[in-house]
């Protein structure tokens, strides 16, 4: 019995394995495949000239350079969303110690990306929108609210993202969002379960190991099974949710929200 | 009836009491005469009452002829003790047991000797190494060996320390290697005739890999063979300009011995740096090899290479496993050999001719081996998995072989891959010498992976990241014939019994007990630790003990009563 249920998650992980090779790998290393919801690589690139050329010489090439601020890591004074700091290149602050920069519109979202990029060439830059916007996505259009818990406010059926803000990076947040197939901890993944005594048991699962399993159940009840006394333990490859039909803009909101949850809350 | 209670308690009492003194008696008696002299080890299945090498005779096929536990009763054994561990880290200890005696070590290098029947100590010596010690990846120590009135350790800051085996006071202190080159000794010794013989390790920092041989009474070193031939030896053109002064190959597990052959037999790990082995070009001889020494002079006697200028630090430090085999009708003297790097070998140990090589988990780093069982190599794409993995399809942990089944036991670590990454690396003595990185797959961006050992009661990562399956295989064909698969990898050696008893664990703490024949389970038991190590049996006054460590503990069982 328990061969047979091994087996049957061995042809699932092989299909999976498929997944992870052909899409993850190639989509997070070239980041203009994701389309509106990050960066392109080249515009990346354009950002790098910008930056060598306009902020490198008080940021550093490093970006760490001005007290407060560490650019390759996100820490800003004040701004958050994407549109802050366009505001903050743009205007200028701090009574002029930061200049106000006359760029034009591909070379303003070039620097926004090699920013967002950690000031990595290379690396994967998200568009973050707007916390507040955010917020009320989540709640509301969203339907994030209705399984994730945040704070202690919320059901407990689905993992709880308090922290979801400093245990991801906007990559993987938009990831789960635009495409929770190939972004979903296998932990989480739905477990369907029909024991001996007939009883059918929906539910995430928290731990495991070659004899039992223990998972949170669809009324947010702890359980702990016997897996030799289980008629049916099926792993779904799918997460219960399917990609976001939020508009890209309102992803980019989403993981500005996202990314307060630092768990200190 | 509390009257009548009473007085049979009292009754009970003082033949218990009689019983012990009789049995104290007994055992001191037998303690001040007691010794271990080189003929008891060389026929240690003649006592199979005591475990008296690292795995349990020259053989290394860790199978006793203790029958007392048997597939009909073994439902009924129960907890006799525990020894509690006050060092955490993981326990990679093996115990000897001599004469209702138990040597084990612990983290970094105490010794204990401790009674067989009760688990409490006798004395416990403690070796504080030099601050300068560098491992790569934890302060292990694997245990002692005993010849004649001694216990032997090897230590993390490269020395070989001989203690008294009645009170642990030291009687030598030899130095094996430099500390300030990240020499370092994890491995039990081997004792052999008149010497102990160890080998150094240091894959990870660009030492110059050996095994010595010290002679047992003195401690004054015997002899010493590199595991990278030096300018003018043979083997030495597989090597460009001076990386053969840095080029890794250590000895860090227990070898074997063949007393007819007069030959050991050692395991030598990765060449250095790790990952880059454009760094170093050539076949990198004798790393990630067997090689066979003359165990009275250390003359090298042949070699077999398994996995040539190795990029994916595939050591061949697993344990040699001898046995006298029919082959094709004829005796064979054979060495079987679940590598690393993915495939199962059997050799012939009078010359080290290829006789058989399949593998055993899937492999993508070779497509294959040519007629002499040197790997065709295929490397994979930057960026692309390697399988198996950085830790091996099996690594270190001892195997087992039992006569009656004719089969080889070993964990395996299934579906479980790598991707590496290698650079540049100038060596620098005693820093860390890579060449490079790696990561291990993951089925989802960002998952957990698994580490060297498990420090986590909660399974976040899951079978998707790799699972153990133990699989017991036909060294006359190099085919498995079962496996009993865990959920998550194991690091656990093996013991089989004549009763056809497979005795291991696993990272997830259960105590496993399988028909040897069929692979059936028979018993399990939840020790709550990873058990990184194998089980040992013994029998101590008409009782057969079986200890198992999990965790920072070592429990002991028998049958009840």
């Amino acid at each position: 019995m328990s061969k047979q249920i091994r087996g049957l998650r061995r042809s699932r992980i092989r299909l999976f394995s498929v997944i992870v090779t052909l899409t993850a790998l190639p989509c997070l290393s070239q980041a203009q495949e994701i389309g509106d919801h990050q960066y392109t690589s080249e515009a990346i690139q354009a950002g790098l000239r910008v930056y060598s050329r306009e902020c490198a010489l008080c940021h550093g090439p490093q970006g760490d350079l001005v007290s407060g601020i560490n650019l390759a890591r996100g820490e800003f004074r004040s701004a958050q969303s994407d549109d802050d700091l366009r505001s903050v290149i743009t205007e200028g602050r701090a009574q002029g110690q930061m200049p106000a920069f006359d760029l034009r519109e591909s070379e303003l979202s070039g620097v926004i990306a090699y920013i967002r990029a950690g000031l990595d060439p290379d690396g994967i830059a998200i568009r973050i929108g707007d916390a507040v916007r955010g917020l009320a996505l989540f709640q509301g259009k969203g339907e994030c609210a209705s399984c994730h818990r945040v704070n202690g406010v919320g059901p407990r059926t689905a993992p709880d993202l308090s922290a979801i803000g400093v245990e991801r990076s906007p990559a993987n947040l938009q990831l789960n969002l635009v495409d929770p197939a190939a972004a979903i901890l296998p932990i989480n993944r739905p477990v369907r379960i029909v024991t001996r005594n007939e009883e059918t048991i929906i539910g995430r699962r928290l731990n495991e190991d070659t004899y039992t399993v223990q998972l949170i159940d669809s009324n947010e009840r702890l359980r702990s099974l016997i897996k030799a006394d289980l008629v049916t333990y099926e792993i779904s490859e799918a997460p219960s949710k399917g990609p976001t039909n939020l508009t890209p803009a309102e992803v980019a909101d989403v993981i500005a929200y996202l990314l307060t949850l630092d768990g200190e809350s | 009836m509390n009257t009548l209670n009473t007085g049979i308690a009292k009754l009970v009492k003082s033949a218990l009491k009689g019983c012990l003194a009789l049995l104290l008696a007994g055992q001191s008696l037998y303690l001040a005469n007691a010794q271990v002299p080189y003929d008891r080890i060389l026929n240690a299945a003649d006592e199979p009452q005591n475990w008296l090498t690292y795995n349990g005779g020259y053989m290394s096929q860790r199978y006793s002829l203790l029958d007392q536990i048997n597939q009909d009763n073994v439902g009924d054994l129960e907890l006799k003790w525990v020894l509690q561990n006050q060092v955490f880290g993981a326990w990679q200890s093996n115990p000897i047991v001599v004469d209702g005696i138990m040597y084990v070590t612990e983290r970094p290098n105490s010794v204990m000797a401790v009674d067989a029947i009760t688990g409490r100590v006798f004395w416990k010596y403690v070796h504080t190494p030099d601050e300068r010690a560098r491992v790569c990846c934890g302060a292990n120590n694997r245990g002692v060996a005993v010849l004649d009135d001694r216990v032997f350790m090897g230590t993390l800051d490269a020395r070989l320390i001989a203690l008294d085996r009645i009170n642990g006071e030291v009687l030598w202190d030899a130095e094996v290697g430099d500390v300030a080159l990240a020499n370092s000794v994890t491995m039990a010794p081997l004792a052999v005739k008149d010497k102990v013989l160890v080998g150094i390790g240091g894959g990870e920092f660009g030492i110059r890999g050996y095994v010595a041989a010290y002679y047992a009474d003195t401690g004054e070193q015997a002899w010493k063979t590199y595991t990278i031939p030096g300018p003018g030896e043979p083997g030495h053109d597989s090597w460009q300009d001076d990386d053969w002064m840095h080029g890794g190959a250590p000895v860090w597990i227990t070898g074997s011995f063949d007393a007819e052959q007069n030959q050991v037999y050692w395991g030598v790990g990765n060449p250095g740096p790790d990952w880059n082995n454009e760094q170093r070009p050539g076949d990198n001889l004798y790393s990630d090899s067997v090689i066979a020494l003359d165990v009275d002079t250390g003359e090298l006697e042949w070699y077999f290479q398994f996995t040539p200028n190795d990029p994916y630090d595939y050591d061949a430090v697993q344990v040699p496993v001898l046995a006298d085999l029919n082959w094709n009708g004829m005796p064979k003297k054979v060495m079987m050999w679940a590598n690393r790097n993915g495939y199962f070998y059997v050799l012939d140990r009078t010359s080290g001719e290829c006789l058989v090589a399949k593998p055993y988990v899937r492999v993508n780093w070779s497509s294959g081996l040519d007629e002499n069982c040197r790997p065709i190599i295929t490397p994979q794409p930057d960026g692309m998995p390697t399988y198996p993995g950085n830790q091996g399809g099996t690594n270190w942990y001892p195997p087992s072989f039992s006569p009656r089944t004719g089969l080889f036991y070993f964990s395996a670590w299934e579906d479980y891959a790598t991707i590496y990454r290698s650079e540049e690396q100038e060596y620098t003595p005693g820093r860390a010498f890579l060449g490079g990185g790696f990561s291990v797959l993951a089925p989802a961006p960002d998952a957990p992976t698994i580490g060297i050992g498990r420090t986590n009661p909660v399974n976040n990562w899951t079978d998707e990241v790799g699972h153990a399956s133990l699989k017991a295989m036909d060294p006359n064909t190099g085919e498995e014939v079962w496996e009993f698969e865990q959920y998550d990898v194991s690091d656990s050696g093996m013991l089989t019994t004549v009763t056809d008893l497979l005795i291991t664990g696993g990272r997830e703490g259960y105590f496993h007990v399988l028909d040897a024949k069929s692979g059936e389970l028979l018993y399990h038991k939840n020790l709550g630790g990873q058990i990184v190590m194998a089980p040992v049996t013994y029998m101590v006054d008409g009782v057969q003990y079986v200890s198992i460590i999990s965790g920072n503990s070592l429990f002991t069982f028998a049958l009840k009563g």
